[in-house]
C-alpha cells in the first residue's frame, strides 16, 4: 500500500507550522484542529501553495517536493484535485467548461473519471448549461468538487467544503464523499474544524494544535488516546466504533449492533439489517465495575474490558481518563476517587457498563 | 468654404496615433499591471509612483524632457540616430513613445485594479485543474479583467487623443506627420478660421461619443461583474 510522506516546517509571521507524518494513501484523513492551528497552512503545503524551505512530500514513489535536491512540482504539474473553501468557479465560463476546465488539460490516459459519471453522482445535469453566478453556494460546491474529480487526481484536498451548505446539503454531499472514497479509490485529505464531520468522514485523524501534530492515527485510535483531550472538546471525547446493524427487537423497541468486540443494544434505529453504522461512546457514559455487577443494573450494555491505559492525574481535577480494551479501544472518565477505590492497573480485567450510545448519523442535527 | 475643403488629415493621423499608442501601452502595461498587482517587491510603490507620474506632471514638462530625451543629442534619440540615421524629435515615432509615457497611468492603473480584484484565488483553482501560469493568464484572468482592459482601452485612446503640450513639444507642427488634431484646431483658431476649427472639433466631439456609447453598451452586455 502506499503511502503519503510530509515533512514540512514553514515560519509566518505569526505562526509557525511543524508537521512531520506518515498516512495510507486510501481512504478519508481529516485534519481537525481549532481555526488557526494550521488547518489550511497545511493543505496548502502539500499541494505546493505555500512552499516550505526544507520541505519533502512524496505519494508513494513520486517525489513531489525534495528541497535539500531541489525538487519542487507546481501545483499545475502535480496529480491533486483541490477543493477550497469557497467554491471559487470561474464566472466567465458554463458550468459545463469549468466542469471540463482541468479535464480537457490531462492527458487522456489518465481520464479514469467522466463528465457523465460527475453529473450523475453529484447531480449536475440541469446546471451545465447555467452560469455560476446563477446557482447557490451549495449547486456551486458540487461544481467545483466535480471540477476537481475530473481531472482524475491522485489525492484530493478538500478545505471544509461544507461550511458553507446547509444540513440537507451537507449530508448528502457527506454520502457522496465516502462513496468518492470507495467508487474512485481517490485518497482524500479533508479539512474540518467541525466534529460530526470528523466521526463521521476520517478513517485517518490528524489533530493540529498551533501548528504542530497533537496525534495522528486510525480514528478510532486518536479518538480514544488519552492526549487527544488537547484538542478535542471534553464533551466528544470517547472512542468510535464502526458496527454493522444485526438485529431488531420490536417488541421492546430496540436494535443491536455488531462490532468487533461483541455487540451493543440501542434504541431502534431506522436502518436495515447489515447496514453500517458508525457510533461514538462518550468516555463520560461508560462506568466501570471492578467484579460482574451482582446488583442488577438498568444498563443494557455491560462489556468485558482490559485496563490499558491510565491517564494523567492533574492535581485539582477530580477526573481521569481510562482506557479500555473492549476487541477495540473504549475510552472512560471516572473520579480520581473511583479510581483509588478500585484500584484499577494496567491488565486488571474490569466491566464497562455503557450508559448511552450515540450514532454519528445524528451528530449533523 | 465647405465641410470638403477642410483638410481631414489631422484627424487620421490623431486616430492613428492614438490607436498605435494604445496597442503599444497594452502590450507595456499588461506585465507592468501584472507585476504591480503580485508582487511583494517593495520596489512595488516606487514604480507605482513613477506610472502616475504623468498624472500630475505638466505636459510641458513632460514633453520637455522626452524632446532633450528623443532629440539628436539626448540618448535615445543619439541611438536611434545610430541605427536608423534619424532622431526620433519631429517624428511620428517619437509622437507614439511620448504619447505612450503620458498616457501610461491610464491603461496600467485599471488593468492593475481588475487583476488585484481578481485576486490569487481563481488563479490558484486554475492551477489545480493542471493550467501553467500562461495558461491561467489567457483563459481566467485575462476574460476575467475583460473590463479592465475595456477602461484601459478607452482611457488611453480618448487620453491620447485631447493631449495637446506633450505632442507639439515633442512633434511640432509638421502637416502630415505630427500635426494632430488638438493642434491643429488651435492653429484654425489662431488664425480665427473658426468653420475650419469648428468642423474638426465637432467631428472629434461626435466620434468620442459614440466611441463612448458604444464601450459602455459593450460593457453593459459583458457577462462577468468582477469588480
Amino acid at each position: 500500500m502506499s503511502e503519503l510522506t510530509a515533512r514540512f516546517d514553514v515560519t509566518f509571521p505569526s505562526f509557525h507550522l511543524q508537521v512531520k507524518a506518515s498516512l495510507p494513501a486510501e481512504g478519508i484523513t481529516v485534519v481537525f484542529g481549532p481555526s488557526g492551528c494550521g488547518k489550511t497552512t497545511l493543505l496548502r503545503c502539500l499541494a505546493g501553495l505555500e512552499r516550505s524551505p526544507d520541505g519533502f512530500l512524496a505519494l508513494g514513489e513520486h517525489v513531489w517536493q525534495d528541497e535539500p535536491n531541489n525538487i519542487f512540482l507546481p501545483l499545475s504539474q502535480r496529480p491533486v484535485g483541490y477543493v477550497f473553501q469557497e467554491p471559487r468557479l470561474f464566472p466567465h465560463q458554463s458550468v459545463r467548461s469549468n466542469l471540463l476546465y482541468g479535464w480537457k488539460r490531462i492527458p487522456e490516459s489518465e481520464r479514469r473519471i467522466s463528465l457523465d459519471q460527475v453529473v450523475e453522482i453529484l447531480g449536475l445535469d440541469s446546471l451545465l448549461e447555467r452560469r455560476p453566478t446563477h446557482l447557490s453556494g451549495g449547486e456551486q460546491q458540487r461544481v467545483a468538487i466535480g471540477r476537481a474529480l475530473l481531472t482524475s487526481p491522485r489525492l484530493l484536498l478538500m478545505d471544509e467544503p461544507l461550511s458553507s451548505l446547509d444540513i440537507q446539503r451537507k449530508r448528502e454531499i457527506m454520502t457522496f464523499i465516502q462513496r468518492l472514497d470507495k467508487e474512485f479509490k481517490i485518497p482524500i485529505i479533508y479539512v474540518s474544524h467541525a466534529l460530526h464531520e470528523v466521526v463521521q468522514l476520517a478513517t485517518t485523524l490528524i489533530l493540529l494544535k498551533e501548528g504542530s501534530v497533537a496525534a495522528i492515527g486510525p480514528l478510532a485510535e486518536v479518538f480514544s488516546q488519552v492526549g487527544s483531550r488537547r484538542v478535542i472538546p471534553d464533551s466528544h471525547i470517547g472512542a468510535i466504533i464502526d458496527t454493522r446493524v444485526a438485529e431488531h427487537d420490536l417488541e421492546f423497541g430496540l436494535t443491536t449492533l455488531h462490532f468487533s468486540g461483541g455487540q451493543l443494544s440501542v434504541p431502534h434505529q431506522n436502518y436495515s439489517i447489515g447496514e453500517s453504522l458508525r457510533v461514538q461512546i462518550l468516555a463520560r457514559d461508560v462506568s466501570l465495575v471492578a467484579s460482574p455487577p451482582v446488583f442488577q443494573t438498568s444498563v443494557l450494555n455491560v462489556l468485558v474490558a482490559t485496563v490499558m491505559e491510565i491517564g494523567p492525574i492533574e492535581s485539582g481535577q477530580p477526573f481521569v481518563d481510562i482506557k479500555l480494551d473492549i476487541g477495540c479501544p473504549l475510552l472512560a472518565t471516572i473520579t480520581r476517587k473511583s479510581l483509588t477505590t478500585l484500584k484499577l492497573h494496567p491488565g486488571q480485567k474490569v466491566h464497562a457498563q455503557i450508559k448511552a450510545v450515540a450514532l454519528t448519523h445524528d451528530f449533523l442535527e | 468654404m465647405t465641410i470638403s475643403e477642410v483638410d481631414l488629415g489631422p484627424l487620421w493621423l490623431t486616430l492613428r496615433l492614438a490607436g498605435v499608442t494604445v496597442i503599444v501601452l497594452l502590450i507595456i502595461g499588461t506585465p507592468l499591471a501584472w507585476w504591480l498587482a503580485h508582487t511583494r517587491s517593495r520596489a512595488r510603490t516606487v514604480v507605482e509612483a513613477i506610472v502616475a507620474m504623468p498624472l500630475v506632471l505638466p505636459p510641458t514638462v513632460l514633453g520637455f524632457y522626452l524632446l532633450v530625451l528623443l532629440g539628436p543629442h539626448g540618448w535615445i534619440g543619439s541611438a536611434s540616430q545610430a541605427v536608423t540615421g534619424s532622431a526620433l524629435s519631429f517624428t511620428f515615432t517619437g509622437l507614439v513613445i511620448a504619447s505612450a509615457l503620458y498616457s501610461l497611468p491610464f491603461v496600467v492603473q485599471p488593468l492593475h485594479g481588475a487583476f488585484e480584484s481578481i485576486g490569487r484565488k481563481p488563479l490558484e483553482a486554475a492551477w489545480s485543474l493542471r493550467a501553467s501560469k500562461l495558461d491561467t493568464f489567457l483563459t481566467i484572468a485575462s476574460p476575467m479583467a475583460s473590463r479592465g482592459y475595456l477602461t484601459a482601452i478607452v482611457l488611453g485612446f480618448a487620453h491620447t487623443l485631447g493631449e495637446f503640450g506633450v505632442v507639439l513639444m515633442v512633434g511640432g507642427n509638421i502637416p502630415g506627420r505630427t500635426k494632430v488634431l488638438s493642434i491643429a484646431i488651435y492653429d484654425h483658431v489662431e488664425v480665427l478660421e473658426y468653420t475650419q476649427a469648428h468642423v474638426l472639433s465637432a467631428g472629434l466631439l461626435v466620434f468620442s461619443f459614440l466611441v463612448l456609447l458604444m464601450v459602455y453598451t459593450i460593457n453593459r452586455r459583458l457577462p462577468i461583474h468582477v469588480s
